[in-house]
């Protein structure tokens, strides 16, 4: 039987020969000895034959294509993965084999290229949450919250963390997954049901040496800001508990950054920050604290430090404290992670450099007006409350069906019904918040034109008067 | 030597390369319609909410931005420049055409929160990868959600969870037993999901002590975490015994999938007894490792343990592809989407690639480079191969450097930071712990016979160069972009420095104490 060719593996034919004459072997079988024969898998994989390049790459295309995808129409969904452009510059930089064909940098003489990018990235997400620590990315804004969480609860002793009513259901799932074996449990903040920020009466009335954390999101998952961030922080360190700030990062260019209101935490998604939808995944956890010892040792996951060579001459770049990681801690560290979203945060740095504090400042302004022209041309709708909650928003923003006795489309329906058009016009919030009623979060970004939200408008008016 | 230089950049960071008034930024003009409509967007911000300073951001223009990156990326060691023989890691060729495909815009711009019947596509390929990964690993059930190795241990040791507290038996059971020569990862999964973590001995043939691990079980025992083949590179030939030893006192077996490369096609850890797997696709099913991250840590389970999988899971119910989330036993979610899909989808066009006889060759292939290095080194000065000798290792070998070490004082480090001046990356050090002076070297089935043959006549002449000029070996490396870095200034409270800001106040604040 002619040998096994395969592009991928070079040791064909006369170099394999060589080897096995190395070994004093005449078949590779003899390597597997020691698994017992009773174990040996015998026959064949019921996986594909191998495919050509060209078989594998047509195969894919055609099942993608089977996707309806908002490439070629208009998506109006966001909810923690929401559509920015991604400079072209951001692309060739995670193109770089050297970066994206790289392990963690455990090598640092030879990897200075991938620890000074993470450290960039440290150094830029700081600017942007305005606290000097970030650590070198969680798997997601969701982990990241898990962590946040038990880190809190580490940090005071205490076992309850407060959230915010209106909060991203996958995120409260993660959340309740990371927290339950730490028996740390989670209660939830009343929201005002007119503007929906926190009801600080009732925050105050739940504060107790129970609490740990307070989690809060700006803007919130519903789209709109909190402002009442002040009173807030006030309220949960008077009673020595730690704040937790959530954040869409791309919105820092012009709101004000949670480390400026007392925050001794903040998270966040950092995919819009260069990295696609990607069907949501890959994604980028951010994770900041205060520069306060106590807490950076209970920080999760890798950290880069800048340092110079051991002769001093030279400016470079470590992992550090990893006295705190699982490869040192083991049973004892703050968090098992271990590999993380590195090229996720090789992209968000890119992406910060290119956007710059103007850039960053003129795209926040600018998806605010498409947001607000959106908003106010969905309100013009009859039988439309928009935006539902009266608070001023980002770039994404809850609209309602009102409660009448003839209409008889749901959120769900008229979704289903503009998506004939090839428009994905938001995550309906029935399911996750029935009191609600029929409503639905839409995001607006940089990507959309008038056109587009006019078509948009046009589509759901139609909709609602063919009903 | 071997004339390697690896470029020497003095970049900047890229805050020190701001000008003021540049921009590499170009965003599209918004109609004179949506701007009249909110003229000036700040202050429709409530004014506690304002920034009233902007992030200190760099200001560059779109050539230097790529310029600065480009340069650093010249300042890193990676696969596709050669041999990477970090043990335990297995970094295998990442086919480039798997990159291109990712970038597919009917992927690309693809939202989660889109209606199944939106998405049939991209959920038969997540649903055959899980077949298909069912079938390489002999389990019956898979989630593809954990984001890495370390998640799909979180979620696997939760399920170890779910399992006892469904009996009604966590109260007692609350141990989870690693072997001394496991990742760190393990005992900090098992502790994450609220265990107690035992550590049993391996004996003098690098094998899991059968009397220790009888002894360390009893019905506080959870369950035990183990790699087959283990860290050393040896198969756990007793693994019969010990799945016995866990399942009679009711524990149940996890298997850390990091060293399953050598098993592909040959043997499978559900025939051999596990009751859980994780893998990491970013290792054993050549995705990109970029850097550090993303990677992709899907776990697998037998069938009784299914219902506990975490939720969604992406189904099939014989004519349209959806997500599960009817699983009212389930661990929950671990991550806030499906996973690192980006990265499913390039395990799932490798897999392609591969095919079956292609996977079990990529095994072989690798196995064969691991032995050749292991023959190659035998007798070579200053080196040592401890435990199980006469025994072919599996997918990567541990050496020794302690000869190296009593007779010149080179450690396994320096031997390592000598590797990297020669062009070649250096294996993992001092893991596995039970090894002194340990080299872990994992060549896969990537490299060539004559890369390898230039690694096993670097770590020669080290070695003759410890013994000659010791000092010319512990200098090193000098080819590299840094030369060795001084942790410990990194760590000390008064110049850690973890990001641009901190440096600037540590910097100015040690100014002013020395002026
Ligand atoms: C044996 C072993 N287990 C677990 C892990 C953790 O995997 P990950 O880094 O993907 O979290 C690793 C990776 O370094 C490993 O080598």
């Amino acid at each position: 039987m002619p040998a096994f060719r395969h592009p991928f593996l070079p040791n064909a034919g006369e170099q394999q020969k060589a080897i096995l004459a190395k070994l004093g072997i005449t078949s590779v079988e003899a390597l597997f000895k020691d698994i017992p024969s009773k174990f040996r898998f015998k026959g064949k994989m019921k996986i594909p034959e191998g495919l050509s390049e060209i078989e594998v790459r047509r195969h894919i295309e055609m099942l993608l294509e089977k996707n309806s995808t908002p490439y070629l129409s208009t998506s109006f969904l966001g909810g923690g993965v929401w559509p920015h452009m991604v400079p072209e510059v951001v692309h060739s930089v995670t193109s770089r084999t050297e970066f994206y064909t790289a392990y963690t940098p455990y090598q640092a003489e030879i990897s200075q290229g991938m620890l000074q990018a993470l450290f960039e990235y440290q150094s830029l997400i700081a600017e942007l949450v305005d606290l000097p620590v970030v650590n070198a990315s969680m798997y997601d804004w969701a982990s990241a919250l898990g962590e946040a969480a038990l880190m809190t609860s580490r940090l005071t002793k205490r076992s309850t963390f407060l959230i915010p009513e209106f909060i991203a259901p996958n995120r409260k799932a993660v959340l309740a997954t990371y927290t339950a074996p730490a028996n740390v449990s989670i209660q939830r903040v009343p929201s005002n049901p007119v503007q929906g920020k926190l009801d600080l009466e009732r925050l105050k009335e739940m504060m107790s040496s129970e609490i740990a954390g307070v989690y809060l999101e700006n803007p919130a998952y519903l789209g709109y800001l909190e402002p009442d961030v002040d009173a807030i922080a006030e309220i949960v360190h008077d009673a020595g508990a730690l704040l937790v700030v959530g954040v869409d990062p791309i919105s820092l260019g012009i709101i004000r950054p949670p480390g400026d209101y007392d925050a001794d935490v903040v998270i966040g998604e950092g995919q819009p920050l260069g990295n696609g939808v990607n069907f949501g995944g890959s994604l980028l956890g951010i994770f900041a604290c205060k520069d306060d010892r106590r807490i950076l040792r209970q920080m999760p996951g890798r950290l880069i430090g800048l340092t110079t060579t051991t002769e001093g001459e030279r400016r470079g770049f470590v992992m550090t404290l990893q006295a705190r990681e699982q490869h040192i801690r083991r049973e004892r560290a703050t968090s098992n992670i271990c590999s993380n979203q590195a090229l996720c945060a090789v992209a968000a740095a890119a992406y910060l450099c290119t956007l710059g504090p103007t850039g960053l400042r003129r795209l926040g302004e600018q998806i605010m007006q498409l947001r607000h022209y959106m908003e106010r041309q969905m309100s013009k709708l009859d039988g439309v409350l928009a935006p539902r909650f009266q608070a001023t928003h980002f770039k994404e923003f809850v609209f309602s069906l009102e409660d009448r006795k003839e209409r008889r489309l749901s959120i769900l329906a008229l979704m289903k019904k503009i998506s004939q058009e090839k428009i994905f016009g938001g995550i309906p919030l029935n399911l996750e918040f029935p009191k609600l009623g029929e409503s639905a979060l839409v995001c607006v970004t940089e990507l959309h034109t008038k056109r587009d939200i006019d078509k948009y408008t046009a589509s759901i008016q139609q909709a609602l008067e063919v009903e | 030597m071997s004339g390697f230089r690896q470029a020497r950049w003095n970049e900047p960071l890229v805050f020190e390369r701001s000008k003021i008034g540049t921009i590499a930024y170009s965003l599209p003009a918004v109609e004179k319609e949506v701007q009249k409509a909110l003229p000036k967007p700040i202050e429709s911000i409530p004014p506690t909410l304002r920034r009233q300073t902007p992030p200190e951001l760099p200001e560059l223009s779109e050539p230097e931005v790529l310029q600065h990156f480009v340069r650093l990326s010249q300042m890193n060691y990676c696969v596709d420049l050669g041999l990477y023989p970090l043990g335990s890691c297995t970094m295998k060729y990442n086919p480039p055409i798997n990159e291109r495909i990712v970038q597919n815009p009917y992927f690309s711009w693809l939202h989660p929160q889109q209606d199944e019947s939106e998405i049939q596509g991209i959920l038969q390929i997540l649903y055959e990868l899980k077949q298909w990964l069912a079938e390489i690993t002999g389990m019956n059930q898979i989630s593809l959600q954990p984001a890495a190795g370390a998640h799909g241990e979180f979620a696997g040791a939760l399920i170890i969870r779910a399992y006892h507290a469904e009996n009604d038996e966590l109260a007692t059971r609350r141990e989870i037993i690693v072997p001394d020569s496991a990742h760190g990862t393990n005992p900090a999964s098992a502790a994450m999901a609220g265990f107690n973590v035992v550590v049993v001995p391996s004996n003098n043939d690098g094998q899991v002590d059968l009397q220790a691990l009888q002894s360390a079980v009893s019905k506080r025992t959870a369950g035990l975490m183990l790699t087959n083949p283990n860290t050393l590179g040896l198969f756990e030939q007793k693994i019969e015994s010990i799945s016995e030893i866990i399942h009679d006192v009711g524990g149940l077996l996890y298997y850390d999938g990091a060293n399953l490369n050598a098993n592909l096609g040959r043997v499978r850890p559900g025939d051999m007894g596990f009751d859980i797997v994780h893998l990491n696709l970013h290792k054993t099913f050549a995705t990109p490792h970029g850097g550090g991250g993303p990677g992709a840590g899907p776990i697998g389970v037998k069938g009784a343990l299914s219902p506990f999988l975490p939720t969604p899971l992406v189904s099939f119910d014989g004519t349209k592809y959806y997500l599960d989330k009817e699983r009212p036993k389930s661990i929950g979610r671990v991550h806030g989407y499906l996973g690192n899909v980006l990265v499913l989808l390039k395990s799932y066009a490798y897999i392609l690639h591969m095919g079956s006889l292609g996977l079990k060759a990529a095994a072989e292939h690798a196995v064969l480079n691991a032995n050749y290095i292991m023959k190659c080194l035998e007798g070579v000065g200053g080196y040592s191969i401890p435990f199980a000798p006469d025994t072919w290792r599996m997918h990567e070998i541990v050496i020794s450097a302690k000869p190296l070490l009593r007779d010149t004082g080179i450690s396994a480090r320096d031997v390592a930071k000598a590797l990297l001046d020669r062009g070649l990356h250096a294996p993992t050090f001092y893991f596995p712990a039970i090894v002194e002076e340990a080299l872990m070297i994992e060549p896969t089935e990537t490299f060539s016979k004559e890369e390898l043959d230039r690694f096993i006549e670097a770590l020669r002449e080290i070695a003759e160069q410890a013994y000659d000029n010791p000092d010319l070996v512990s200098r090193s490396p000098q080819h590299t972009a840094a030369s060795r870095l001084d942790e410990v200034r990194a760590a000390h409270p008064r110049t850690m420095a973890l990001s641009w800001r901190m440096y600037q106040k540590r910097s100015k604040s040690q100014s002013t104490t020395q002026a």
